[in-house]
């Protein structure tokens, strides 16, 4: 889906357990401007319905890694917002 | 490697598979699902991963841990659902003297505990069910906590 009106990159966001839950999916397809960071999709995220309930700095993992929201996202890349963790 | 699986975890053979002539400490830390969290009685659980950061995360813990002491390390972690006693998550370390055996597992649970993406979602007996969202620290785990943490975990680890 799309949540931008500048289409010009595609990365796949995952979501997982309660946040997955609360924003009705578990992998969207979000088109950002160029340049933007983890924080631009996070911003992104927060518009779409449920996503008023992700916090202020969830963890995200760029590519399988933790990243800050500083960090640029590029095309095809998969960002993972992950809630707090609770394996163990 | 598989380090998440969804069947029950073989403790002998995990421990088996560290075991060696030159290896004289084995250390093993076994967490299981525990009957109940913050006052409330827990029938079951259901623990959902990030699979492929998971794993790649659990590689790097037990590289880390083979690099900083001499050991051998196996770890498993379950997902799907588990219920009241069955082991969530295993570690086996095999050194040749206990010292760096303690060491190396503690450590090993720390950082599966803190870097590794998985979820548990509890099922209470009120019929009730809720994503466990922990507010723990390091070392909160149930064999160190004098029991004022009102969120822990639902597993014994």
């Amino acid at each position: 889906m799309s949540a931008v009106t500048d289409h010009t990159t595609t990365i796949r966001v995952l979501l997982f357990a309660s946040y997955a839950e609360r924003l009705g999916h578990d992998v969207l397809d979000i088109s950002v401007p160029p340049g933007a960071t983890v924080g631009r999709v996070l911003e992104l995220l927060r518009a779409l319905p449920g996503g008023d309930m992700l916090p202020r700095h969830p963890l995200c993992a760029l590519n399988l890694a933790q990243v800050a929201p500083e960090a640029p996202v590029g095309p095809g890349d998969e960002l993972a917002i992950l809630p707090p963790l609770a394996g163990g | 490697m598989d380090f998440l699986t969804d069947r029950p975890i073989d403790h002998v053979a995990l421990l088996r598979s560290v075991e060696s002539a030159e290896r004289g400490g084995i250390a093993c830390f076994f967490g299981a699902v525990r009957n109940h969290h913050g006052g409330r009685a827990v029938l079951r659980l259901d623990y959902s991963a990030y699979g492929a950061m998971a794993e790649a995360e659990c590689a790097r813990i037990v590289a880390e841990a083979e690099a900083r002491w001499p050991v051998a390390v196996a770890l498993r972690h379950r997902i799907g659902r588990l219920e009241i006693g069955d082991t969530a998550v295993a570690i086996a370390v095999a050194g040749a003297h206990r010292d760096e055996a303690f060491a190396a597992c503690r450590y090993v649970i720390e950082e599966v505990k803190s870097r590794v993406p998985i979820w548990k979602r509890e099922l209470y007996a009120d019929g009730t069910e809720e994503w466990v969202e922990p507010t723990r620290q390091r070392g909160d785990g149930a064999e160190g906590q004098g029991g004022g943490v009102p969120a822990g975990q639902g597993s014994g680890s």
